[in-house]
């Protein structure tokens, strides 16, 4: 590993993410990470089937979830998760300002979703009294969404502190695994919530 | 740090050096120590639980505090003692065996060690406030709701933080042997120690992410009122128990597979042979990880799954002795024919074959889902994890110290004493375990705290109890072993054992803090042995001597691990007091604060000069 960590376009490697052992581990690393996240959330989907039926009086699921809402929030992280792959693209050309402005879109695709996501729970909670507490059918699906909106949360705030942090300086080897594996996490929640969109509210609506 | 700044130093700069470090061999010495403290404090609890059976109806304790003892005693011999030591072992041998310079993670490393503390201290310092968590170490979702005071909440704050750190270090593990294996260290040359670490970090990996969930849901609903185990509300006890063991049987093959990995080196190294059957022993260490997790409901016979489920996980439990059986019998012809030399680690290594053969039987036994009806909840079942997890792991890392005490510490153990330790832990282990099968069979019941007198119980438990005091002289021997080896002991070589794989081809013992000035050139499986039998007797260099990069210190782990400790006394009396939420938002925005600065914060590092190392080899 050189001493200079600045990248030129004429010097740069091909993969400046993993151009280093320091890049490589946090890529593998992460990739491990993403593994046990599997785990975590095969638990909160496990319980969430367990416990859905399990409305004690309460509202259902099928008078509860209104799909319309749930499509426009899909859209808005599923695209978020192309807008990302656009931020990479723009990395390995070693385009720093191209780069920061996917990765802004992305950061404002997700908190698009985030607010979304708050009316909705905030709607459940005003409209129907359906909250954490009132049954455990609602204990589940605050804690399976909210994991996952909390994960959300986790990766808009590391994505604005890496804008942050490295706006002045551009890309370097040092950086650019950085933003890679925050790109790898983002993609991740979007998967999950296609599992959650499926299970949860699909299967809520129909099953 | 230059090599000059390592020499002399006053007590101050050595605690903040231990604070600070990220040398993966100076974390192992913190793992030791704290896992040790935590292993000493359980087996006063068992000695306690021991002397409070003695005798029919006793009363040397009351029933609530003996409740207290027995979920104390479990929940810190595998959290906070057995798991830890490993870990400390891990992280003493690994990255030398594979030829590397640190871990893949050194921050994470140092991290992972300091939430596991912040943890455990949590975790007991319930017997000073609230009185101890007392739902039993497995703290079922019906007992532990149920439970008065705040001992279950610790319970939950302690492991949670704990269980965080563990995963860093299965995580951190799995990185290094994939990226930081010398040159011709390949797969198929590890040395089993390092493949049973890297393979009991992928059960860590995918085992603990099911005990996180489970305890997050066990604190909502104590502290947060959530229904998923509140009955009226439609929740499901039943979920606690699954989540449970799926996570907690993966555990105790993390608790034995490390072990299996160093008896391999052991027996290879003291039979001076190659190991017998090395492909076998790797593949079956894998199987039996894969197996780990498809049979958790064995734990729930009688729970009422069905017969179906029953038979499937009776058969898959039962599958698991298959290559179980494979690692005995490899382990003995590796010795067969060997020059076998007999000191304290090897006797270790050789108690543990027969000790956990037969806790393997008793396994099969219970496996069987219809005999288990009789077994369930009996003393049998307490003898059968006994013989597995002190006859397994304890002997394991007693095996392990030995072992490794001078690529720990730079000294060997004192043999005599470490024989006597061995002799009198070996009885009284069997003494205490052995009876309490037809304790068991006889119908006392586990995690009572008295029995009546004349039912056929009182001299079998006086056995068990006389057993666990030559337990406590056996450790209380090991203490005073090291304290005379860290006083009297002579200065060990590089090599002590004659060893066959890379920890002992270091230049000194313990090795120096950049472990290997050039990488070593792996040429086979035990490459310090074929270097030796093909005369040269040291490692060829991959490499030229030149620059070395090594990661720079930090107290940022523990900081970021107080803040979390300090939250987690917020969650757990914000339910008494509102005022405890100060605690909870203080401490989380403390250790976010400090995450934030470690990410804003560059740290490349710095660089060993090439000059150095020729100005110290003049």
């Amino acid at each position: 590993m050189s001493h200079d960590h600045s990248l030129y376009p004429e010097t740069m490697p091909q993969n400046p993410e993993k151009a280093t052992l320091e890049g490589k581990n946090k890529f593998l690393g992460l990739w491990f990470f993403l593994g046990g996240e599997t785990v975590l959330f095969a638990s909160l989907f496990g319980t969430y089937l367990a416990l859905k039926d399990s409305t004690a009086g309460g509202p259902s699921s099928e008078e509860l979830f209104g799909l319309e809402l749930v499509f426009i929030m899909t859209v808005l992280l599923l695209t978020s998760s192309l807008t990302s792959v656009y931020a990479m693209y723009h990395m390995r050309n070693n385009d720093f300002k191209k780069m920061q402005l996917w990765l802004g879109i992305t950061a404002l695709l997700g908190i698009g979703f985030l607010g979304l996501e708050i009316y909705e729970f905030s709607h459940y909670i005003t409209e129907y009294g359906f909250t954490f507490r009132s049954s455990a059918f609602g204990s589940a699906f605050y804690a399976l969404v909210g994991f996952h909106g909390g994960h959300v949360t986790f990766g808009i705030c590391w994505i604005i502190a890496l804008m942050i942090r490295n706006a002045r300086r551009g890309l370097n080897l040092y950086n650019a695994p950085k933003f890679n594996t925050y790109s790898l996490y983002w993609h991740y929640i979007d998967v999950i919530w296609v599992f959650v969109f499926t299970v949860v509210y699909l299967m809520g609506k129909v099953g | 740090m230059s090599l000059a700044a390592t020499q002399k130093k006053g007590f101050g700069a050595f605690l903040w050096d231990y604070l600070t470090t990220v040398d993966h061999k100076k974390i192992a010495h913190l793992y030791l120590a704290g896992g040790g403290f935590f292993f000493l404090l359980g087996g006063i609890e068992a000695v306690i639980i021991r002397i409070q059976l003695i005798k029919p109806e006793n009363d040397f304790i009351s029933a609530g505090l003996y409740n207290e003892m027995i979920t104390m005693h479990g929940t810190t011999m595998i959290f906070l003692a057995a798991m830890p030591i490993l870990l400390g072992l891990m992280n003493a041998a690994m990255p030398l065996q594979i030829g590397a310079r640190d871990v893949a993670f050194p921050f994470l490393n140092s991290l992972g060690f300091w939430l596991f503390m912040f943890g455990g201290i949590l975790l007991n310092l319930s017997w000073f406030l609230d009185g101890a968590p007392d739902a039993g170490w497995t703290s079922y979702a019906a007992l532990a709701m149920d439970s008065p005071g705040h001992g279950v909440d610790f319970y939950v704050a302690g492991l949670q933080i704990a269980g965080a750190g563990t995963l860093m270090g299965g995580i951190n593990f799995l990185v290094t042997v994939v990226t930081m294996r010398a040159p011709g260290m390949t797969y198929m040359r590890m040395p089993l120690f390092t493949w049973a670490t890297f393979i009991t970090s992928v059960l860590i990996l995918f085992a603990f992410p099911a005990l996180t969930i489970n305890l997050f849901l066990l604190m909502f609903d104590r502290m947060f009122g959530t229904a998923f185990f509140d009955v009226s509300l439609g929740g499901n006890t039943i979920i606690w128990q699954h989540l449970f063991w799926i996570f907690g049987h993966p555990e105790v093959y993390i608790l034995i597979l490390p072990l299996f990995g160093l008896f391999s080196d052991v027996f290879s190294t003291f039979s001076r042979k190659r190991l017998f059957g090395y492909t076998a022993m790797v593949f079956a260490t894998m199987l039996i990880a894969f197996l780990g997790f498809m049979v958790w409901a064995h734990h729930m016979f009688t729970v009422g799954l069905g017969p179906v489920a029953n038979s499937i996980f009776a058969v898959a439990t039962m599958a698991i002795a298959v290559p179980t059986g494979i690692k005995i019998f490899n382990w003995l012809a590796t010795m067969w024919g060997g020059s076998v030399k007999i000191n304290a680690a090897m006797l270790w290594a050789l108690g543990f074959i027969p000790s956990f053969t037969i806790g393997g039987m008793t396994g099969v036994m219970l496996g069987s889902a219809v005999a288990d009806f009789q077994y369930h909840d009996t003393y049998f079942v307490v003898a059968h994890f006994h013989y597995v997890i002190v006859g397994g792991t304890v002997f394991g890392i007693f095996c392990g110290l030995h072992y490794w005490w001078p690529l720990l510490f730079g000294k060997i153990l004192n043999e005599t004493m470490g024989k006597l330790t061995f002799w009198t832990f070996f009885i009284g282990f069997h003494l205490t375990f052995f009876i309490q099968h037809f304790l068991g069979l006889m119908g006392m019941p586990r995690r009572y705290w008295v029995f009546l007198e004349n039912q056929g119980l009182d001299l079998g438990n006086l056995i068990s109890t006389i057993g666990a005091f030559f337990m406590s002289f056996a450790v209380i021997v090991f203490l005073i072993n090291i304290v005379h080896t860290a006083v009297k002991g002579e200065k060990a070589p590089a090599d002590p054992w004659d060893g066959r794989t890379l920890e002992w081809a270091t230049e000194s013992s313990p090795p120096p803090y950049y472990n290997f000035k050039q990488l070593p050139l792996t040429r086979g499986l035990d490459p310090l042995w074929i270097e030796k039998t093909e005369g040269k007797g040291h490692m060829t260099p991959a490499e030229p001597l030149g620059d070395v990069h090594m990661p720079n210190g930090s107290f940022l782990p523990f900081l970021m691990s107080l803040g979390f400790f300090v939250a987690g006394l917020g969650f757990i009396y914000q339910t008494d007091e509102k005022l405890w939420y100060i605690a909870l938002y203080g401490g989380m925005a403390f250790a976010l604060l400090m995450m934030i600065i470690r990410s804003v914060k560059d740290d490349h590092g710095y660089y060993i000069k090439k000059e150095e190392f020729e100005r110290e080899a003049e």
